[in-house]
């Protein structure tokens, strides 16, 4: 017998330490284990020895395998991690550089507050209800009671097509349509594009309003101080002053201005408020009996609130922007700043 | 209106400092816009006369003058004005006076000559811009007297910004009556003397249009002196108005005007022919206006006229040619009250706004006529002496104002406000608004003044209450109960969403103007039907889009311009189309891409945007809506033939149009890329299909890969469609047809393409075999040959 199990396992094992990649590990596991394999061999040689000395030879030749499998199992596994760590190594990137492909926009600073403007009060129940934007005189201003030559006429810089049909000064004939078509009880919020023929740094011929209202039996001034309260605290995220102040709008009765503490200087008194520590940011009032009766609803059954807000002027309060033509200009360099 | 607050003061003058009466008007519903000082602030200037002067020693132009300043010894003080002159009164600075721009008067010294302080010109003092000379003050000034005092100019302009309902407020008088209500004291009204009557000479006076002119006064002054002037108080008065000294008449009538909110208009009566009437002008009657102006009038507007023509636009403005003038000795005076539906309007028909017209359209107390006539008579002979004749009055009592009372119940008031002040504090609210109060069944019996108009029903008592009670001093209710729950509609994919999808896929949303240039929409539009404006803002803005191209074009260019290479916008809103003789207002979502396909990026070469990638983001937008949509090769005038498509949904409904921009429009826009436009229809768009469970297969999938030739005119979807034809009529087991590589060259014939394809199959009820894949493979492109002339690449 030319080697003994233990003579072959030496070799064998140097021949491991030698391997220094997987595929010449491999080789050595072949030229041990393989068919032809050293080890192989060795056993299929037992058949020709004496029975008891078979199992001798047999259980040296076992155990010089599974020592061999042992450290060919060791070694592979110190050779995998190496290599794996070769791979990673080389796999290294740059993980600063920007990432691929397309990038995301923005929406429109003036949908990110009508989109807010909505949200508060439509979880409080109000739904949204969209109009015409070409509107009949009739629902802009008769049905609002504002007649002919009415002075309030004055105070909208009405765009017109022809002696009936304008371009809606107010989103406020929307609360005509929706009272023409449905019973009380109602809460609704009508946001949307309106138009005044007007146009210079603090005025542009198109705006945005949301125009809300709620009709149901016993609905008071106080509910609708609540609401706006509760609306204005909410849009702007802080526990603001709010004042209300009478005004007039030929459709409600009483009739309020809200004023709110200075966004800016928080009432101190700044260029934005004109020094006096408040902005005006909404019109409102109890629904007029006059508009009650165009749409046929009993104003000794029901009452009603309706309120109306600039969107341009929240969104500039909100967001500090101190131009309204920059709204429509659709600047990138203005737009990309709202996301 | 703008007024003194001085003046105001002394009608009511509550123990509350200008902020706090400022703060009182405002929350009481008349806001106040700006309180100014009447003059800058300045000090120690006092009432001086000039006794003496002499020419100063060593230079021409310097005058030494002995000045009275009434503390004894008069001072000496060194004048360079060509107007100083003895005996004439003048403001004069004494030492350690201080003047506007915080200039202090010291001792000095000029070329030698010692002086003791400084006479003011109007400049100087800053009561105005410019000034020529001293300020010359009136001979009976008192010497000594603080100039401050003495021209009332601790005071302020207060500018209040009056609602057009509350007219009654447009007068000194009509301010402090709110004043006194919200202080709760009582106003004074400037004491009237009535000028005894002194002739019995009468115009004769009609009035045909006695609906739109209920009331008419006039009286006949004589000999009113032509050289009178102004008193300064009045001046003053008036200028701190904002109204500038015409003659002591027009003053006058100005001031009636601002005292007690009545218009009046004196005519020269020497100028006038016959007697007075008032009536509807005639077709193509002429009139030249004080401003200069000639009017056309026709029979909508009302004129007061003699016996020969008209006279003045009633309620408006008077004529130039009946106008009281320099030499102005006899005057009409005239009064009237004119009912508001019969003026408004009038005014801007022609261009104009007055203090007359405001007034008159707003609402004038048609019971004051006959006081204002007499205040003004009052003051015109006060100033200018002359004698009073009779007043002459046409009235049609039927025709006046009616002030009905109006039933106030206090369940409504509560019911309204939230809350119910106290019988005694309603009563006094309306009382000091110069209301009579009757108690009634279940509340009182209200009768509101002449002046107020705004006042007829209910609702405007109780918001009279609220005015007074102060808005903030009533209740707050928290909480909003009662309240359905809203729908969650699978049916429509939300605007929002869908807004959301594009700008998560780089488009940036843009708000455009509706109107714009009919140039701009008659290049994108040819022919089509225009929605213009009567009165534009400009050319620019003057027609309704009948596309949102035409605002999202101008928006990249803006952006172009302003060195942005990529643009991607979308915009969604209305647009405005005529469809047989219907107007239709349809809301429409759209966008523009030009420029790269991918923001500039290191990881990606850099590929300009073509039509496939703005029609991904279309699909993008199916796929939310679960609905399938067609794309049919379609032309438009404003898209390139090749590279348009209409979109179609599922029913044929038609949703819109993707394309690329025109060639010749892309040179006339000025952009120097390839433009992509899409326009869908909201309403069919944004309809959603409800997902529907469909069980999964349990068996394994197989894909197969074929590449077919087929012509350069077959499109991929005739491909699709007989491969769908055959999945639904004999083999359910197709499942998807992906193409996934369109290519012509070599190997493929000239004409030909090749389009590869990658099919999925699965059962649902067995492992497919390879004979029986086969066999579906096979069947297929037999049926591709036959429809469409598709042969396997070899």
């Amino acid at each position: 017998m030319p080697f003994t199990p233990e003579e072959i396992l030496a070799q064998a094992s140097t021949a491991l330490a030698d391997a220094q990649d997987l595929t010449q590990l491999d080789q050595v596991r072949v030229h041990y284990l393989g068919k032809k394999g050293l080890l192989t061999q060795l056993m299929k040689e037992l058949g020709a020895l004496e029975p008891e000395q078979r199992r001798e030879a047999g259980q040296k030749i076992n155990q010089a395998k599974d020592r061999f499998q042992e450290l060919l199992d060791a070694r592979k596994a110190l050779l995998e991690a190496n290599e794996l760590a070769v791979r990673l190594a080389g796999e290294r990137i740059d993980v600063t550089l920007p990432g691929r492909g397309q990038a995301v926009a923005g929406l429109h600073p003036v949908t990110t507050t009508l989109r807010r403007i909505a949200k508060i009060f439509t979880s409080a129940g109000f739904r949204t209800v969209e109009g015409p934007e070409i509107e009949d005189d009739y629902h802009n201003f008769e049905a609002l009671n504002i007649p002919a030559h009415h002075p309030a006429r004055a105070m909208h810089d009405t765009f017109y097509f022809d002696a009936h049909t304008v371009l809606r000064t107010h989103t406020s004939p929307v609360q005509i349509r929706v009272m023409e078509s449905e019973e009380p009880p109602l809460k609704v919020i009508a946001p949307g594009r309106v138009y005044r023929c007007d146009s210079d740094l603090t005025h542009s011929p198109m705006f945005h309003q949301v125009e809300g209202f709620l009709v149901d039996r016993d609905v008071s001034f106080a509910d609708l101080k609540g609401v706006i309260y509760d609306f204005l605290q909410a849009f702007f995220e802080k526990d603001s002053q709010v004042r209300f102040r009478p005004s007039y709008f030929p459709f409600t009765e009483p009739s309020a201005e809200v004023d709110i503490e200075c966004v800016i200087c928080s009432g101190s008194g700044c260029r934005v408020c004109g020094q006096s520590g408040w902005l005006e940011v909404m019109g409102c009032g109890m629904i007029h009996p006059e508009v009650f009766k165009a749409v046929n609803i009993d104003s000794e059954k029901y009452t009603g609130f309706a309120f109306g807000m600039g969107v341009e002027r929240l969104a500039m309060l909100r967001y500090g922007i101190n131009d309204l033509r920059l709204f429509f200009e659709n600047d990138l360099k203005f737009l990309q700043q709202f996301k | 209106m703008q007024i003194s607050e001085a003046w105001l003061r002394t009608y009511v003058n509550p123990a509350v400092s200008t902020e706090e009466l400022v703060a009182q008007l405002t929350m009481a519903g008349l806001e106040v816009d700006s309180v100014t000082p009447a003059a800058a602030l300045f000090s120690g200037v006092v009432v001086g006369e000039v006794l003496a002067m002499e020419q100063h020693p060593d230079a021409d132009r310097l005058r030494v003058c002995k000045v009275e300043v009434g503390q004894g010894e008069p001072l000496q003080i060194v004048c360079g004005a060509s107007n100083v002159r003895p005996g004439l009164k003048i403001p004069a600075a004494l030492i350690g006076a201080v003047l506007p721009g915080d200039f202090k008067i010291k001792k000095s010294k000029l070329r030698g000559v010692e002086s003791y302080g400084m006479l003011c010109s109007e400049k100087e003092l800053g009561l105005a811009e410019e000034s020529h000379g001293l300020m010359e003050l009136a001979e009976d000034a008192p010497v000594g007297a603080d100039i401050r005092e003495y021209l009332s100019l601790n005071d302020n302009l207060i500018e209040v910004d009056l609602t057009p309902n509350r007219a009654d407020c447009l007068s000194v008088e009509g301010l402090a009556r709110e004043v006194a209500v919200l202080n709760q004291i009582d106003y004074q009204s400037a004491p009237l003397n009535k000028a005894a009557v002194a002739h019995r000479d009468t115009l004769h006076i009609a009035v045909d249009a006695t609906d739109a002119c209920p009331r008419y006064l006039g009286r006949l002054i004589k000999g009113v002196n032509p050289t009178a002037e102004t008193p300064l108080w009045m001046q003053e008065r008036l200028r701190r108005s904002g109204l500038r000294s015409l003659g002591p008449v027009v003053d006058v009538t100005n001031y009636v005007l601002l005292e007690l909110g009545q218009p009046l208009h004196a005519f020269d009566a020497d100028k006038l022919n016959g007697g007075i009437n008032v009536r509807w002008a005639k077709d193509g009657e002429e009139l030249a206006l004080l401003n200069g102006q000639t009017v056309k009038l026709d029979p909508e507007a009302l004129v007061i006229a003699d016996d020969a023509r008209a006279l003045a636009l009633a309620g408006v403005m008077g004529g130039s040619e009946s106008a009281v003038g320099e030499g102005t000795q006899n005057i009409f005076l005239e009064c009237a009250f004119f009912a508001p539906q019969s003026i408004a309007g009038k005014a801007r028909r022609f261009g104009l706004h007055t203090d007359s017209s405001h007034r008159f359209e707003r609402g004038v107390d048609p019971f004051l006529q006959e006081r204002a006539i007499e205040r003004a008579t009052q003051l015109i002979t006060e100033i200018a002496g002359g004698s009073a004749g009779l007043i002459g009055e046409a009235v049609s009592e039927a025709r006046l104002p009616k002030r009905l009372p109006v039933e106030l119940r206090r369940a409504r008031i509560e019911r309204l406000l939230g809350l119910l002040p106290s019988d005694e504090q309603i009563a006094a609210i309306f009382r000091r608004l110069g209301m009579t109060v009757e108690p009634a069944a279940e509340g009182w019996r209200v009768t509101p003044p002449g002046f107020r108009f705004d006042v007829a029903i209910e609702a405007d008592l109780i918001e009279e209450i609220a005015r007074i009670y102060g808005y903030n001093n009533l209740p707050s209710n928290r909480l909003l109960v009662r309240t359905e729950l809203h729908k969650a509609t699978e049916s429509v994919l939300e605007l929002d969403r869908a807004r959301d999808l594009l700008v998560d896929r780089g488009y940036q949303e843009a708000i455009t103007f509706s109107f714009v240039d009919a140039e701009t929409q008659q290049a994108i539009m040819p022919g089509a039907d225009m929605i213009t404006l009567q009165n534009p803002i400009s050319s620019e803005l003057s027609v309704m889009r009948g596309t949102l191209w035409c605002g999202l074009i101008k928006a990249a260019q803006h952006n172009v311009n302003r060195q942005q290479n990529r643009v991607r916008l979308f915009e969604t809103g209305l647009r405005f189309v005529r469809f047989e003789g219907q107007l239709l207002q349809e809301k429409m979502l759209a966008g523009v891409a030009l420029g790269s396909a991918h923001p500039e990026q290191w990881g990606e070469p850099s590929r300009a945007v073509d039509f496939y990638d703005v029609k991904a983001d279309i699909e993008a937008l199916f796929t939310l809506t679960g609905c399938a949509a067609r794309f049919v090769p379609s032309e438009h005038s404003a898209l390139h033939p090749g590279q348009t498509a209409e979109i179609l949904a599922a029913n044929g409904e038609r949703i819109g149009l993707i394309g690329m921009l025109h060639p010749n429009l892309e040179k006339q826009f000025g952009f120097d890329s390839r433009v992509f436009l899409f326009e869908l229809d909201q309403d069919v768009l944004l309809v959603k299909q409800k997902a529907q469970f469909k069980s999964l297969s349990k068996y394994p999938s197989v894909r197969r890969d074929l590449a077919l030739i087929v012509r350069e005119d077959v499109t991929v979807e005739q491909i699709t469609n007989c491969i769908n034809e055959l999945k639904e009529s004999a083999e359910s087991a197709l499942q998807t047809v992906v193409p996934f590589d369109v290519y012509r060259g070599k190997g493929v014939d000239e004409g030909h393409k090749s389009i590869a394809l990658s099919l999925t199959l699965q059962d649902y009820s067995q492992t497919l075999t390879d004979s029986e894949i086969d066999a579906i493979v096979s069947k297929l492109l037999e049926n591709l040959k036959n429809k469409i002339g598709a042969k396997l690449r070899d």
